[in-house]
C-alpha cells in the first residue's frame, strides 16, 4: 500500500510545513515565557529581536561576507547582549513597579528597535540570501524542504538542549527557583539579577536563530518583520501556558500546524484569524493555557 | 566568648508608624536566642531588617564584627545570614534535592559555558553539590525524599526541608522564623532535638521566634521580649517569662 492512499501526499507537505513554521514560534515563544515565568512581564519587544537577528545575517552575510554558520553565530551574539541590554536600561529599573509600566514600556521598546531599524536600514524590505544552503531531501514520493529539515533539526536540538540546561545546572535551578519564588531566591543567596540578565540572553540568542529561519524561509527582512511572527509566538506562548517551557514549545508546534493546515485547506486570508480563534476558544476553556497551571495565591 | 550578631538601635517606621524602635541584641557565637512577643510586635520585621529585605531608618547591626547595616539581601546571604520563613517558602514545585542545591549555589563557581559544554568542571561540581547535599540531607532524615517534590512533604518535614536549605547557604547565624508553627507537641519535641543538633553539629549560632513557650523555655539559652516594636525584657528564659512585664503584655492586666 502506498502512502498516498493512506494520507494524501498534500496533506504530509502541509504537516512538515507546520512543523517548520510552528519551530519557529515555538523557539520565540520560548522567549516570551522564559521572560514571564521569571520576571511576570510580558516582553513585546521581544517580537523586534528577531527582526534585529535577521538584520544581522543580512548584513553578516551580504555586506562582511561571513559564511552562513558564522554569520548565525554573529547574529545570535548581537541578540543576546541586545536582550541584557534592554533588560538592564528599560526593565531592570521597574523591577519594582506596576506591571502597566513595565508593559508600556516594553512596547515602547518595541517601536523603538522598529524605529532605529527603519533610520539604520530604511523603510524597502532588504533581499536575505538563504543562510541555509541544503539540499531537498526526498522521502518515497515526498519532498521535504531543505529549509525546513534544518529548521526541525535546529529547533529540536536547541529545545532538547534548553530543557536539560534547565533541569540539569545550577543557573538552571537558579532559573527555576526565581520564577517561583524571586525573594526566596535571593535570600538563599541565588543573584536574581544575575539570572533575570542570563533568562534574557538565551531567549534573544533563541529569538535570533528563529529570526534567522524565519528570514530563510521568507527571503526578505523589514524594520516590521519581526512584529507578526512576534505576536504569534506570544499566542503560542499564551496557548501553551505563559510561564512553562515545555507549553511554548508545544503552543508554537500547535500554531505553526492549525496556521499551515487552515492555509491550505480552509482560506489562506482566513488563517490568521483562525489562528487567534483557536487562542480565544482554548482560553475559554482553560484560561491558563494547555499546560499551564494554576496560581494560587497564599494569604 | 566572641559576639556574634551585635544589634544596636535597630528601627524601621513605615509612614508614622514605627514597626522596630530601637532594638539592641547581643548575641554570642554557638549561642542558641530566642525572641516572643505577642503578634504584631515586630518580631519578623526584626528578620527582615537582619536580612536585607526591609533597610532600617536607624541603628546598625553586624555579624561577626563586620558591619552589615544598609547590605541588600544578597549581600547579607553571602555575608551569612541565612533564614527560614514563617509561612514556607520552599521551592514548591522543585524536588527535595534541588531546593538544597540552590542554597549550595553559591558553593560552585562553574559558569554558564561550563554547564552548556558539560565540561569536566560541570561534573566535578556537579559531584561535590550533591555529595554536600546528602550529607545536610541526611541531618534531617531526607534523603531518602530527594526526588519528592518540596510540596508533596508533609507539613513538619518541610519546616525541615527549609531549615536544611537555609543551612546549604553556609550561614554563620540561622535565623528560624517559628519553626514549630503548625506542629503538633510530638512534631516539636522532634524539632527542638533537630535544633540542639544543629547547633552542635554545624557550630552554628541560631535566633529564633517563636510563639510555642515550651520550645522557647526549653532550648533558647536567652531571650528578648518584644512589645510594639520595643524590647520589653532580656534575659534567661526563667527569669524573663516570669516577669510580671512580660505576663501583662501577652495576657493582659
Amino acid at each position: 500500500m502506498k502512502i498516498n492512499e493512506v494520507v494524501s501526499l498534500e496533506f504530509l507537505a502541509q504537516m512538515i510545513n507546520g512543523l517548520s513554521l510552528g519551530s519557529i514560534y515555538a523557539l520565540i515563544a520560548l522567549g516570551y515565557t522564559m521572560v514571564y515565568g521569571i520576571c511576570k512581564m510580558l516582553n513585546f519587544a521581544h517580537g523586534d529581536v528577531i527582526m534585529v537577528g535577521a538584520y544581522m545575517l543580512s548584513v553578516a552575510m551580504g555586506m562582511l561576507g561571513l559564511p552562513p554558520v558564522l554569520a548565525i553565530l554573529l547574529s545570535m551574539v548581537v541578540c543576546a547582549c541586545l536582550g541584557v541590554t534592554i533588560e538592564r536600561i528599560a526593565y531592570k529599573p521597574l523591577r519594582n513597579a506596576s506591571p502597566l509600566a513595565v508593559l508600556i514600556t516594553a512596547i515602547g521598546v518595541s517601536y523603538f528597535l522598529q524605529s532605529s531599524a527603519l533610520l539604520i536600514f530604511g523603510s524597502t524590505q532588504r533581499k536575505v540570501e538563504s543562510a541555509i544552503n541544503v539540499s531537498s531531501v526526498q522521502l518515497g514520493e515526498l519532498t521535504i524542504g531543505g529549509n525546513a529539515l534544518v529548521t526541525l533539526l535546529l529547533t529540536i536540538v536547541l529545545m532538547t538542549g534548553l530543557t536539560w540546561f534547565i533541569n540539569h545546572t545550577m543557573t538552571g535551578k537558579a532559573m527555576l527557583a526565581v520564577s517561583e519564588d524571586k525573594g526566596a531566591a535571593q535570600l538563599m543567596g541565588v543573584n536574581v539579577n544575575r539570572t533575570i540578565a542570563t533568562t534574557f540572553l538565551i531567549g534573544s540568542a533563541l529569538a535570533a536563530v528563529a529570526g534567522v529561519l524565519f528570514i530563510s524561509s521568507y527571503g526578505f527582512v523589514g524594520p516590521y518583520t519581526g512584529a507578526m511572527p512576534g505576536i504569534k509566538a506570544f499566542v503560542a506562548a499564551v496557548l501553551g501556558g505563559i510561564g512553562s517551557v515545555p507549553g511554548a514549545m508545544l503552543g508554537g508546534i500547535l500554531l505553526g500546524l492549525i496556521e499551515s493546515l487552515s492555509k491550505a485547506y480552509i482560506s489562506t486570508q482566513l488563517a490568521d484569524a483562525i489562528v487567534f480563534g483557536v487562542l480565544i476558544v482554548v482560553l475559554l476553556v482553560k484560561p491558563t493555557g494547555l499546560l499551564g497551571k494554576k496560581r494560587t495565591e497564599k494569604v | 566568648m566572641s559576639t556574634m550578631l551585635e544589634v544596636k538601635n535597630l528601627g524601621i517606621s513605615f509612614g508614622g508608624l514605627r514597626a522596630v524602635d530601637g532594638f539592641n541584641v547581643n548575641i554570642e557565637k554557638g549561642q542558641l536566642y530566642g525572641l516572643i512577643g505577642p503578634n504584631g510586635a515586630g518580631k519578623t520585621t526584626v528578620f527582615n531588617l537582619l536580612t536585607g529585605v526591609y533597610q532600617p531608618t536607624m541603628g546598625t547591626f553586624s555579624l561577626d564584627g563586620e558591619n552589615l547595616t544598609g547590605k541588600n539581601t544578597l549581600e547579607i546571604s553571602h555575608k551569612g545570614i541565612a533564614r527560614t520563613f514563617q509561612n514556607i517558602r520552599l521551592f514548591s514545585k522543585m524536588t527535595v534535592l534541588d531546593n538544597v542545591k540552590v542554597g549550595l549555589h553559591n558553593k560552585v563557581k562553574y559558569s554558564l559555558a561550563s554547564g552548556m559544554l558539560r565540561l569536566p568542571s560541570y561534573f566535578k561540581d556537579e559531584k561535590f553539590l550533591n555529595e554536600r547535599a546528602k550529607e545536610l540531607l541526611d541531618v534531617f532524615g531526607l534523603y531518602g525524599e530527594r526526588e519528592y517534590l518540596a510540596s508533596n512533604l508533609p507539613y513538619g518535614k518541610q519546616r525541615k526541608l527549609e531549615i536544611a536549605r537555609a543551612l546549604a547557604t553556609g550561614p554563620k547565624l540561622l535565623l528560624l522564623d517559628e519553626p514549630a508553627a503548625g506542629m503538633n507537641p510530638n512534631e516539636t519535641a522532634e524539632l527542638m532535638d533537630t535544633i540542639h543538633f544543629v547547633r552542635d553539629e554545624f557550630d552554628m549560632t541560631i535566633l529564633l521566634i517563636e510563639h510555642d513557650m515550651k520550645l522557647v523555655g526549653g532550648i533558647c539559652e536567652e531571650i528578648t521580649v518584644l512589645n510594639f516594636g520595643q524590647v520589653l525584657a532580656q534575659g534567661k528564659p526563667a527569669d524573663v517569662l516570669n516577669d510580671p512585664k512580660v505576663v501583662v503584655a501577652y495576657l493582659g492586666e
